[in-house]
């Protein structure tokens, strides 16, 4: 069997609308994960003992079960408890979920690498505790941890063809129809893989560009 | 939920592929690692080049398109994998290219004297690599490769998508069978969970030993932030 072109052609256009897919539900899930990972953080900074540590054990189960089952936990299962979700929400807020406890990680390291000072500071200026978050510490942290929340957006979009299983036909799910059809997976599925590439290469290259510019040491 | 406990055989079942695919996949991602890594680090310009292009495109792939790509697209023309072997080949490959940054960030990391003192002792370059830099960054890819591997075995979900009877395969069937949807994927996910925790005191145990091997002090756990993926070689370059 040889590669045909004017094949390729013709599923293109099917192929660009599963990329669209794929790109709204990375970069909503992305949302999702850049603000819950910050609950997540903050959450395990509160004085009570119960909170932090069930927010902890919380946070290391979701970050070591896998995303797939996560997903269809999601799809399958929140039906029964009166919350249908569409297809494509649920898989949005799985993505969100998961790597909202990696990008978790990611802020505790850069609340972390804020200098004691700048903590003292506050202090000596009596700051409300509100305004030395929000205007001093945050800032800081968020900066210097951008390289790395750069990081997780490629692995999310690396990820979002998982979502073909709760029958989002994102990019790869699209592939995959258009090859049914006709039997005929290899274009299909080697345009994906190349389109993959493009981007997480392209992306990886902005992500360095981050890293010089914010620094990290 | 007794219903999918009594399934349990099929659940041991799935479960022990799993670790299988989590074993055979880490251990190709390993080789693939060192080979890879040492390659990185060469002074020659075309093995560091042969780095560079196996790492950018295996780090560019999703896992689960380079799996339905091996198993639906190659034997289209004519390479046939057993879905085993297809699943294997994905992961390995997959997690082999950020195992090679961490290689070759821990190589690097090692600092130059010890390259320069083993020069001035005569070592030929093998017993340079073997006997100095080599143990040495060891201890720095320990907690990376740690990570890597429960990315790894999180990874293994996939392969149910292309036939294989692993642990979220046999939860859909169990799903199908009784109608437990809640009670089989909760399940599942604590058996997941239990796995993924076992890898982690296996790899505490073997940072431990390394530590003891090089006579260094165990280095504090906290210490060293649990990233993964993506920069999970970060933690070698930090």
């Amino acid at each position: 069997m040889t590669w045909d072109w004017h094949y390729t052609g013709e599923i293109l256009p099917d192929l660009l609308d599963g990329l669209r897919v794929t790109v709204i539900a990375t970069l909503l899930g992305y949302l999702i994960a850049l603000v819950l990972g910050l609950v997540w953080t903050l959450l395990r900074r509160t004085p009570s003992r119960i909170v932090n540590q069930t927010v902890r054990w919380v946070v290391e189960f979701i970050r070591s079960t896998p995303l797939l089952v996560q997903l269809f936990f999601i799809f399958y299962v929140l039906p029964g408890w009166g919350l249908t979700l569409g297809a494509l929400t649920a898989g949005v807020i799985g993505l969100g979920l998961h790597y909202s406890t990696y990008t978790s990680e990611v802020y505790r390291a850069g609340i972390a690498d804020v200098p004691r000072g700048q903590w003292e500071a506050c202090t000596a200026l009596n700051l409300p505790r509100r305004r030395a978050w929000q205007d001093v510490i945050l800032p800081q942290a968020v900066r210097k941890v951008v390289p790395a929340l750069g990081n997780y957006l490629i692995a999310m979009f690396k990820d979002s063809p998982m979502l073909l299983a709760i029958n989002v036909v994102e990019l790869l799910g699209a592939a995959y129809h258009a090859g049914a059809e006709t039997l005929r997976y290899l274009e299909p599925i080697t345009v994906v893989g190349v389109l993959f590439v493009i981007v997480s290469v392209l992306s990886s290259i902005v992500v360095r560009r981050l890293e010089a510019r914010y620094a990290t040491h | 939920m007794s219903d999918v406990l009594e399934a349990y055989p099929q659940l041991l079942r799935g479960a022990w592929i799993t670790v299988q695919l989590t074993v055979y996949g880490s251990a190709l991602a390993l080789a693939l690692a060192l080979a890879f890594g040492l390659a990185g680090t060469s002074r020659h310009v075309a093995l560091r080049a042969l780095n560079r292009v196996y790492v950018e495109f295996f780090r560019g792939t999703a896992t689960l398109v380079l799996m339905y790509w091996l198993f639906y697209a190659l034997p289209l023309v004519g390479f046939r994998f057993t879905p085993m072997a297809a699943a294997v080949l994905s992961l390995g490959l997959n997690v082999g290219a950020y195992g090679a940054e961490v290689v070759r960030g821990a190589l690097n990391a090692v600092p130059k004297a010890q390259y320069e003192a083993a020069i001035a002792l005569n070592f030929r370059p093998w017993q340079r690599l073997v006997r100095v830099t080599l143990p040495q960054a060891v201890a720095l890819m320990l907690p990376p490769f740690g990570n890597l591997i429960i990315e790894l075995m999180k990874g293994t979900a996939l392969v149910s998508l292309i036939t294989i009877g692993d642990l979220t395969f046999r939860a859909q069937q169990i799903r199908a069978s009784t109608g437990e949807t809640t009670a089989t994927f909760l399940v599942i996910l604590v058996m997941y969970f239990v796995i993924a925790q076992l890898l982690q005191l296996a790899v505490r145990y073997a940072e431990r030993r390394v530590d003891r091997m090089l006579g260094r002090r165990p280095v504090r756990r906290d210490a060293l932030p649990r990233t993964a993926d993506a920069s999970g070689a970060g933690a070698v370059k930090g």
